[in-house]
Formats: C-alpha cells, structure tokens, sequence
C-alpha cells in the first residue's frame, strides 16, 4: 500500500526544470502576428479612407467659392423698355435685352472698341449666361432701378471661374484653350482694380441642375432627398416597429415565422437596384403614380430601408432583459401594456440607431433612383413631392459625367456635403445610444 | 402599535396557523412543458396570513408550482397546467378568470431584483395606475409612502424618491420590488428565491419583512436555504422530482419530518 502511493507520487511531482514544452513561446508569437495583422488590416484601411477623403476635398474645397465680377451696370432706360411701356405690360421687362446691359458695362470697364465685334464676344464670354436672368431679377424686383447705375457682382463663366482659381494648365496653346491670353489679361486688371474677386459659392447650395456650372447647384437636389427622407421616416419607422414588435412579442414561434425572419434577412442584402425594378412596375406602371417625383422614390427607399429597421428593432427588443418583462406582467399588466410602457422604451436607442443608419443609407442610394426617372435635370424647387425632384446621389451622378473643370469640382464639393450628412446623421445615431444606453 | 400588542398580534398569528382557512388549493396540478412533465399532481394548501415555505433540489418544480399560483407559466409558450388551482374558492384556471386581475391578487417578487429603470416613485406606482387604483396626486404619494413602510424602505430613500431605481443597492431594490408588488394591494405575495441574490445583511432585512408581512398578506417563497425556511415559515412544502413530498408545520418540518426523503434532504445527504 505505502509502496503503491509513493510510486503515484513519483509519477506526479516532476522537478520543475523537466517541465513539458506545451509552446509557451509559440503561443505568444502567434498572438503577436496575430495583433500584426490586426494592425496592419487597420492600417489598410485607414490608408484607403485617407485617400477618399484626400481627393475628394482636395478636388472639391474650391467648389466653395465662385468668382464674380463686379460691374457697374447701368440700367438704361433706352435697352430696358425704349417704349416706357412697363406699366402696362410688365411682361415687357421678362423679354428685355439684359446682355446688352452687361455688354455695354464690360466695354467700358475693359475700354474696348465697342466696333471689335471679335472682342467684345471675348469680353461677355467672360460673364456667365446666368447674368441675364440675375439682372432681370434684380429690375422686375424693383423697377425703380432703371435709370441708375448699381454695382452688380455678376458671376464668372465656368472657366474663367476655374482660370481664376488656377485650375486651367496655360501652357497649353493658346488655339485649344477654353481661356484665350486676352481674356487672362482682362482677368488681370479686373483683379488688380477689384472687379474680379473670389466670394463663398452660395449658389451651390441654393440652385438646381443647370448645364452652366456656375449656375448649378445642389439646393433642388437636397430637397428632393429631403421629402424622400421624410417619406421614408414616416413609413419605415412606424411600419418596421410595428412589424417587429409582432414578430417578436405576439407572433407563434413556427416554420412560418422562421421563414419570414430568413426572407427579411435575404431581403436586406437584396441588391438596391432590384428595389427600383419594383418600384418602376408597382408603383409606377401598376399605380400610375408619376415618374421622378420624390413620393416613388421615398416609397422605394421605404421598402429598402425597411429590413434594416426591423432587424435592429428586433434585436433591440431582444436585448431588453426579460426580468423587466415578468416584472410587468407580474404586476398583471397586460402583454400589450408590458410592450409599450416598458419594452420598446427600453428598446428605443436601438431602434432610432437602426432607423437612422437605414435612413443614411437610403439618402446615399442612387441606382433604384435612376430607374424610377430621378435621373432628370430638374432646375426649379419641387413644390411637393408629387413634382419631379432629383437626388443629391443622382446630382453627383449626373456632374460627374459632365467634362468641364468646374463641374469636377462642383461633383466633389457635393460629395463633401453628401459625407456631412451622412456623417452628422450617423453621429446623432451614436449619441442617441450613447445618451440612453446604461439604464438599467 | 406598541411592542405589547405587537407579540399579540404575533401570538394570535401562530395560532390562527393551523386553523386559518385555505387561501389557495392546489388540487392535482400537473405542469407539462412539451412532452417533459415537470409536476406531478401536487396537491398543496396554502393558509391565510401564513408563510409556506417550498423547500427542495434544484429542478423539483418548487418554482414551477409557484408560477403556477398567479399564472405567470403562461407567459411560456409550450407550457402546460391540468388541474385545478382555486384562490378563495375561484378556479384561477378558469377562462372567465382575468389573468391581470388574477396578478393583482396574486403578487410576485422575482429571484433577481429587477426594478424598472426608471424612478422609485414610479416604479411604485405601476401596478396601481394600470389598474386603477388611484387618481390624484395625493393619492399617488399616499400610496408610495405606504407601500414603501410596508417594505421598510421608507426611510432610506423617502428623500429621493425621483431617482432611479437601478441605483439602489440589491437589497434596497429587492424591497423596491417587495413595495411594488404590495402597492395594487394583493392578497398573496409569491416570491421566487427573494434572497438567493442578496448578501447575508441584506437578506436579513427582507426575512424581517416577510416576517411583517405576514399579517396582512398570504406568501408562498420559494427558497434553497433550509434556514432561511425554518427562520421565516410557519408551513413547509417538500418538492423532489416534480413530486410534494411532505407538506408540514415548518417546526415539525425540521426537527421529526414524516417521510424519509425529507430528513434525508434536510440533513444535507442530496440536493
């Protein structure tokens, strides 16, 4: 016996120098590499978000600012309405020749022959088509202004705008240039007698689509995304918390409600593009709504989005512990009464996260768009979403096919509006939770 | 109340116990979950103004049976009751019993203290809003204060009663729990190893109100701790494998138990 314990003994307490290699030095090397890589995937990325951010900015900051010149216009009684018939017919300051106002205004600041047809046409080439309409504006605002001479800040014509901020590689020759030497000149001397200045490019943010960049901004686009995202909050929220909360509280766990839980998750990663399909064939060709109107397309995000709202719903009311729950019924209140005073409180922060980045991510959604006609080159403000809108997505679709400098710059500059967005909408999801998280 | 009349209420109590009429019966109820059976016809009798203590093993269907007395067994899907359960001689059972005023009869306090998060006052006042019980303000705050000296709370947070209940300690907030259940005014209050979360401090201030409690309410608890039976109960039920197995004075319970299983169980030989 005492024989048989001493021998169990030997057998178990080894010297401690004679210790079994089981890797030591393996396993931390293996975590190091592992932490490496780790590191190293980071990095990748990091670099790649760096990069977007860095062409992205560096192509668009300049779109946030707009060369005009300065012209003393002098609204002449002669050009505006020779006939002085304004009084009876305002309609005859709509038709009024308002070029030849800044033609004239041009000739004498730049002191050229106004016989030089060849150079005048250079000299209001400088200035933006857009100059008719503003100055139009201007007098039918206030009609008084004829007879006088108003400072009027015009704006530049895209390339002059992109000459002006260097944009415009001068040494190409001069027969191939958009921007010919005289006009260089001429931008010269408006600059040195303060003419020509750079100013922040509110027009970007206030116009629509237009084919002369710097009368085209993104301010129609964004209220088309606008009413789509109100649409879109409006049904998705109350359609996907309701059929969460059925999902999760009310309905019977069997093989149907397990089918319908896998087709939501299909239905999440289903290509957008699909969604649009649907869109064109049910809501367009099969209800007859109108095409390019934000109502189609915030019903097409609505359905998109909506997958994404009832899965972070659903996990959200999963989380909630289910101690709070027998609390409530223990109380005797009922089921419905548990949910909604209890629950989906407590659920809420995850379902605003959810519904927030769903949103996000429809307002970044071009390609259903595309397919219910949101590609369209809408230049007045839609009045309701009935009326046909564009997308700020589909406008920077649209600039970036477009070949001038100043379109390049615009396509970027509504990318940086677009991220802050997305940004600010996706920091409000993160502060939400923040704010309501710890409660229990 | 003075000391004096408290031992009479006390003395009253203990022997009222064996004679008090039966608050609730449970007779043959059997508890099926899907094909598992988890009771096994327990029929077990519950006294008015009396602590039953359900002692044994885990798994015996102490708390199953106990769920089964304000029906919260039917908030699991594939759960099963047969038999007949009758609180003051209404089958609770019955469909044209009300399950949320069968709860506001029947009380419970969980294993796990869980306050809603939100303030004390609030959380006492749940149970009495939804069901009614008061309207004005004043009412509200009447029945606050009340419930919160019932559960001996009064004085540790009357001075911050807007805070939230989560940042109570555990065994403040099991009281929380206590006073929430004791607000609609219940008639028997289950509670569901009340202490097994607490510390031994904490622990004793409940028993203590379980012990104050009994005056006006019926209880049923649950428990793992043999002490903790014999300290706060006045009749003892025995589980073991979905089976009762012995249903007695809590005195004779621990010192000359009828069946074998029992004194097995109490001495510590399994469980």
């Amino acid at each position: 016996m005492t024989d048989m314990t001493s021998s169990v003994q030997s057998a178990y307490v080894r010297p401690a120098q004679a210790r079994r290699d089981i890797g030591i030095k393996r396993r931390y090397a293996a975590e190091r590499r592992f932490r490496a890589y780790g590191v190293a995937a980071i990095l990748t990325g990091l670099f790649f978000l760096f990069l977007l951010l860095w062409t992205v900015v560096s192509n668009g900051y300049t779109a946030f600012q707009q060369t005009a010149i300065t012209l003393p216009i002098e609204f002449s009684e002669k050009i505006i309405d020779p006939k002085n018939e304004r009084a009876d017919n305002p309609a005859k300051l709509m038709t009024a020749n308002y070029p030849l106002l800044v033609r004239d205004a041009l000739v004498k600041a730049l002191a050229i022959d106004p016989s030089n047809r060849a150079l005048v046409k250079q000299a209001t080439d400088m200035v933006s088509a857009s100059a008719r309409t503003q100055l139009r504006d201007i007098v039918i605002a206030n009609p008084a202004v004829i007879g006088t001479t108003v400072d009027v800040a015009l704006l530049a014509e895209g390339n002059i705008d992109s000459a002006n901020k260097g944009q415009i590689d001068l040494k190409v020759a001069e027969a191939n240039r958009k921007v010919k030497d005289q006009q260089l000149a001429w931008m010269k001397t408006l600059t040195e007698t303060g003419a020509m200045a750079k100013q922040f490019n509110t027009g970007l943010f206030t116009y629509g689509a237009s084919s002369r960049p710097e009368a085209a901004g993104i301010g129609v686009a964004a209220l088309g995304s606008l009413y789509m995202m109100l649409i879109v909050l409006a049904l998705a929220l109350p359609i996907g918390v309701c059929a969460s909360i059925y999902l999760e509280e009310f309905a019977p766990k069997n093989r149907l409600t397990d089918l319908i839980e896998v087709n939501i998750n299909n239905l999440a990663a289903v290509p957008s593009i699909v969604y649009g399909l649907l869109g064109l064939s049910v809501f367009i060709n099969f209800a007859g709504m109108p095409r390019s109107a934000a109502l189609v397309g915030g019903l097409v995000l609505t359905l998109m989005t909506l997958p994404t709202i009832i899965i972070a719903t659903r996990a959200a009311l999963k989380a909630v512990p289910p101690s709070i729950r027998s609390a409530a019924l223990g109380l005797g209140a009922s089921k419905m009464q548990t949910i909604f005073h209890h629950v989906l409180p407590l659920a809420m922060p995850g379902v605003l996260t959810g519904t927030i980045i769903g949103l996000a991510h429809a307002l970044g959604e071009t390609a259903p768009l595309l397919l219910i006609g949101m590609v369209a080159f809408v230049v007045d403000f839609p009045g309701s979403p009935m009326e046909p809108s564009t997308a700020l997505p589909v406008q920077i679709y649209m600039w970036a096919n477009e070949a001038e400098r100043a379109f390049v710059e615009r396509t970027s500059g509504a990318i940086m509006v677009l991220l802050i967005f997305l940004v600010v909408m996706n920091l409000g999801a993160i502060l939400l939770r923040r704010r309501f998280e710890r409660r229990w | 109340m003075n000391m004096m009349s408290e031992a009479a209420v006390e003395k009253a109590l203990d022997q009222k116990m064996n004679t008090a009429p039966y608050k609730m019966t449970g007779k043959d109820v059997s508890v099926y979950y899907g094909e598992k059976r988890a009771l096994f016809d327990v029929n077990l009798n519950v006294r008015e103004n009396t602590v039953t203590a359900l002692i044994g093993p885990s798994g015996c269907g102490k708390s199953t049976f106990l769920r089964c007395l304000n029906r919260m067994n039917d908030t699991i899907d594939s759960c099963r009751v047969t038999g007949k359960i009758v609180l003051d001689e209404g089958d609770i059972y019955d469909p044209s019993i009300d399950v949320v005023e069968l709860r506001a009869r029947v009380g419970m306090v969980f294993q796990k203290p869980n306050p809603f998060p939100k303030s004390i006052y609030e959380n006492v006042t749940y149970g009495p809003k939804i069901h009614g019980l008061a309207r004005t303000k004043a009412e509200f705050d009447q029945i606050v204060e009340h419930s919160l000296q019932k559960a001996g709370l009064w004085n540790e947070v009357k001075d911050r009663l807007h805070e939230s209940g989560t940042g109570l300690s555990g065994g403040q907030q099991q009281r929380l729990c206590i006073a929430r259940a004791v607000a609609v005014s219940p008639e028997v209050i289950l509670m569901d190893e009340p202490c097994s979360a607490l510390d031994p401090i904490a622990t004793a201030k409940v028993e203590e109100l379980i012990h104050e409690l009994r005056a006006n309410y019926t209880i049923v608890i649950v428990t793992h701790s043999m002490q903790q039976a014999a300290r706060v109960s006045q009749r003892t039920a025995m589980f073991h494998l979905g089976n009762l197995v012995e249903e007695n004075d809590t005195d004779k319970m621990f010192t000359n138990p009828d069946d074998q299983r029992t004194q097995d169980y109490i001495m510590g030989r399994f469980g």
